[in-house]
């Protein structure tokens, strides 16, 4: 695997990276985001802990979709989308303009609200993703294949019809493979935008379960509109509200005894 | 209180049983009335449809023999066939294809992909669009125009240019038109693995709109199959056996607009027969596609 | 709790409304009762000692009912925040104004046994640590119903006096029945009447705590002002 980011190799395993435990994964500072002339999120810092699970909560519109949508530079597919400020990665401004977004997109990897099956077989919607950044023989990919269905808690269901259509999955089993297909490029975050938001509950439990299995190995941030699920999945929590970050904390304080009284409003329902 | 009225005091339109219901029975025989209308239209198209293709295969299977596929046209009473104009518009057809898909397919991507709110993108898709509904008589002129007047001589190249120029429209929009199908969230998703653009349309797009894709570049096979009038002021047609691409080329079309006119019966008979082979073509071609797709999905 | 801000859900706020309606309805009845109890005993008002124990009933009652509500709402709502705190607080709460009552009516069923002894002392002791008593208990229901976190904390620090008279009291108890052994009975009963006032002191703390964290999402210290030393009143614990 040879994947670069400007000018230093980044693709050391991501144990290795880890300087120290407790440095952040991920370090947002001072992020401005601006869609045109309009101010989305204003003078945001965040710090994503290595291996802990990052709830995002905030009614539509305040911003958080718009902040996972940096940190992988997701942005950058549409013109008159800028971020200032910085998101730093091992000590790197990835917002920089020298920043090889695909590969830095393998480091920090995305699932969607609604699940995005490629109209090809299961086993393919895997490869694509690895095939982008490794050569790997066919036994390896194999191999790669079961690791990622398996980390997803899919291999059970699908390892008899592999090559068969993803398009046939059920809702459930369809995002479980997005998240397969994200972890199998093996990256060291996972950004999740409301990824339960349109599965029944029992397919939500099971993903939920898979959040709190895949946080052992990856840095993970989730928005979620669902309060309970950021209760029961998130190590901290962060409230967004019109563009700010009005207050970060273990998931505990937020839903116990949170400090500011706009979150407190939002989580308990006296909004608006 | 008059149950007759619809109206209370209070202005409040009355919910009584006897209004609920004359409404509700108006609003039945309306609905009834719309969906005969609906019905009779479907049954009028089916009916035209129907007589069509019983005129033509009543008419054409009756000269259905082997030395229509064998023999080339030869003049009145020879018993000549129809082989070169078959294999002229093969030939014609399948190279205008392969000639104008690729270019149909590359703008249908730009506007779809990259050009979809630019200023160019705007103006190539109206030209296109243009393209689309200009009579077939322009196009022929315009290929004259630039091929047959400088080269001095009509020749089956130019018939093969004419042709892909209407095939590019059609495959045009019909690209546009499937990709912009494909969910923004598809090509998000292969972004956010790390593909690049090109990967994410050619790998990701291409293949949730090929459906869509393939079923337009059949439409453009059909319709350049059976396109008379640019062929006319380029390939001209060719009564001899000739496969020399800078020679004038027979095709069905023309073959059949030439017989069909033309006072001999054996003659009108071939016309038939052209007729009834380049619908049974495009039939054969849609069928078999649909069958080729369905498998693969 | 919300500075007024209402639930966008209606009915909720409904019930929680409902809620703390309860909880001052319950309080109002615990703190007749404990008034009932202490005129009972300091008075000799066998009257007032009836009324005490004939109001227990009506007070478990209302406890059940809050406990039902609130399993309801914890069911049915999933609070959080300051909901969370205010729903678990009243549950807490209502456990121990029913402590309390429990405490009231066992010391009027003591002052009934105790009007028939003639008493060589006055209960001037007794009487004092109950008006300090039922300050304390009408303060920290006020503090429930005014969300007062001032008030509450103020009562978790007076406990301490209670505390002090309380083992004062012990030793003149004792006093007297080391004076005159006619006098046990009578004082045995009066050590449990102190004992219960004392723990209905504790109760009241406790529900000054839990206030104090319901209103403010903190905790009060560990070190509360503890001062029942009647333990060790006579005899000290050797030292090991």
């Amino acid at each position: 695997m040879s994947i670069t980011m400007s000018e230093q190799t980044i693709n050391a395993p991501a144990s290795q990276a880890r300087a120290t435990q407790n440095e952040p994964r991920l370090a947002i500072k001072n992020l401005d985001f601006y869609y045109g002339a309009n101010q989305a999120l204003k003078s945001i810092s965040l710090d994503l802990p290595d291996c802990k699970v990052t709830g995002m909560i905030g009614p539509s519109g305040c911003g958080k979709s718009t902040l996972l949508r940096v940190l992988n530079r997701m942005y950058d597919l549409y013109p008159g989308q800028r971020a200032e400020g910085e998101v730093l990665m091992d000590g790197y401004n990835i917002l920089d303009k020298g920043t090889d977004i695909n590969a830095l997109r393998a480091r920090i990897g995305m699932v969607f609200q609604k699940p995005t099956p490629f109209p090809m077989s299961i086993a393919d919607n895997i490869r694509f993703g690895v095939k982008l950044h490794e050569r790997l023989s066919k036994a390896d990919m194999d191999q790669r294949v079961e690791w990622a269905l398996t980390k997803a808690a899919l291999w059970d269901e699908v390892k008899d019809r592999l090559n068969t259509s993803a398009i046939g999955l059920s809702g459930g089993q369809q995002q479980r493979l997005c998240i397969a297909r994200t972890i199998a490029t093996r990256p060291e975050v996972i950004l999740l935008d409301e990824p339960t938001s349109a599965l029944d509950p029992i397919s939500t439990l099971k993903v939920e379960e898979l959040i709190d299995e895949l946080k052992r190995d990856f840095t993970i941030a989730i928005i979620t509109h669902n309060m309970q699920q950021a209760a029961r999945c998130a190590d901290q929590v962060a409230f967004f509200y019109l563009g700010e970050m009005v207050e970060v904390g273990t998931a505990t304080q937020i839903f116990t005894a949170p400090r500011q009284k706009r979150t407190q409003d939002y989580v308990t329902g006296r909004f608006g | 209180m008059n149950v007759t009225h619809s109206g209370t005091a209070s202005g409040f339109p009355l919910r009584d049983q006897g209004v609920a219901l004359r409404l509700s029975r108006r609003r039945r025989a309306v609905s009834r009335l719309i969906e005969a209308l609906c019905v009779l239209a479907t049954l009028a198209g089916l009916f035209l449809l129907g007589s069509i293709l019983f005129t033509l295969v009543s008419n054409g299977i009756g000269g259905m023999n082997w030395t229509v596929f064998t023999r080339i046209t030869a003049p009145s009473g020879d018993g000549g066939g129809l082989l070169n104009a078959i294999v002229g518009t093969i030939i014609q057809a399948g190279l205008g294809t392969l000639l104008g898909t690729p270019v149909g397919l590359l703008v249908g991507t730009y506007l779809s992909e990259y050009g979809r709110d630019s200023k160019l993108g705007e103006a190539v898709r109206f030209v296109s669009d243009i393209l689309l509904s200009a009579p077939s008589i322009l196009i022929g002129l315009f290929v004259y125009r630039l091929m047959v007047e400088p080269a001095g001589g009509y020749s089956g190249w130019a018939g093969v240019v004419a042709l892909a120029v209407i095939v590019v429209p059609i495959v045009v929009r019909t690209t546009e038109d499937m990709l912009r199908l494909v969910p923004i969230s598809l090509r998000e998703a292969a972004v956010a693995l790390g593909a690049p653009r090109w990967k994410a349309i050619t790998q990701i797009c291409y293949r949730a709109a090929r459906d869509g894709i393939v079923t337009g570049i059949l439409l453009a096979i059909a319709r350049v199959a059976g396109e008379t009038a640019p062929l006319l002021f380029t390939s001209l047609g060719n009564l001899n056996w000739s496969l020399d691409m800078t020679q004038p080329m027979s095709s069905l079309p023309v073959t059949i607009y030439s017989y069909a006119s033309s006072p001999f019966d054996d003659w009108v008979q071939l016309a038939w027969v052209g007729a009834l082979l380049i619908t049974a073509g495009v039939l054969a071609l849609n069928i078999l596609a649909r069958v080729v797709l369905r498998k693969r999905s | 709790m919300n500075d007024g801000a209402e639930h966008i859900v209606k009915s909720y706020e409904h019930e929680l409304a409902k809620l703390r309606d309860l909880v001052t309805q319950m309080g109002g009845l615990v703190e007749s009762q404990v008034a009932l109890a202490t005129d009972a005993v300091v008075n000799g008002d066998g009257a007032a000692a009836t009324r005490a124990v004939e109001q227990d009933p009506a007070v478990d009652a209302i406890e059940r009912e809050a406990e039902q509500f609130v399993i309801r709402l914890l069911a049915l709502r999933q609070p959080v925040a300051s909901d969370l705190r205010q729903i678990v607080a009243t549950l807490k709460i209502t456990g121990d104004l029913e402590r309390i009552g429990d405490y009231a009516a066992n010391v009027a069923k003591r002052s009934i046994v105790l009007n028939q002894f003639a008493l060589p002392f006055t209960l001037s002791g007794l009487g004092h640590m109950s008006r300090l008593v039922q300050e304390n208990l009408k303060l920290v229901i006020d503090a429930i119903d005014l969300r007062s976190p001032e008030k509450a904390v103020q009562v978790w620090r007076a406990d301490q006096a209670v505390d002090d008279l309380y083992n004062a009291l012990f030793r003149e108890l004792i006093t007297y029945m080391m004076e005159d052994p006619r006098n046990i009975t009578p004082c045995t009963h009066l050590l449990f009447v102190a004992k219960n006032m004392e723990r209905i002191g504790d109760h009241a703390t406790n529900i000054a705590e839990v206030t104090y964290y319901a209103i403010t999402g903190e905790v009060l210290p560990e070190g509360r002002p503890k001062g029942d030393n009647s333990a060790y009143a006579i005899v000290r614990p050797k030292e090991q």
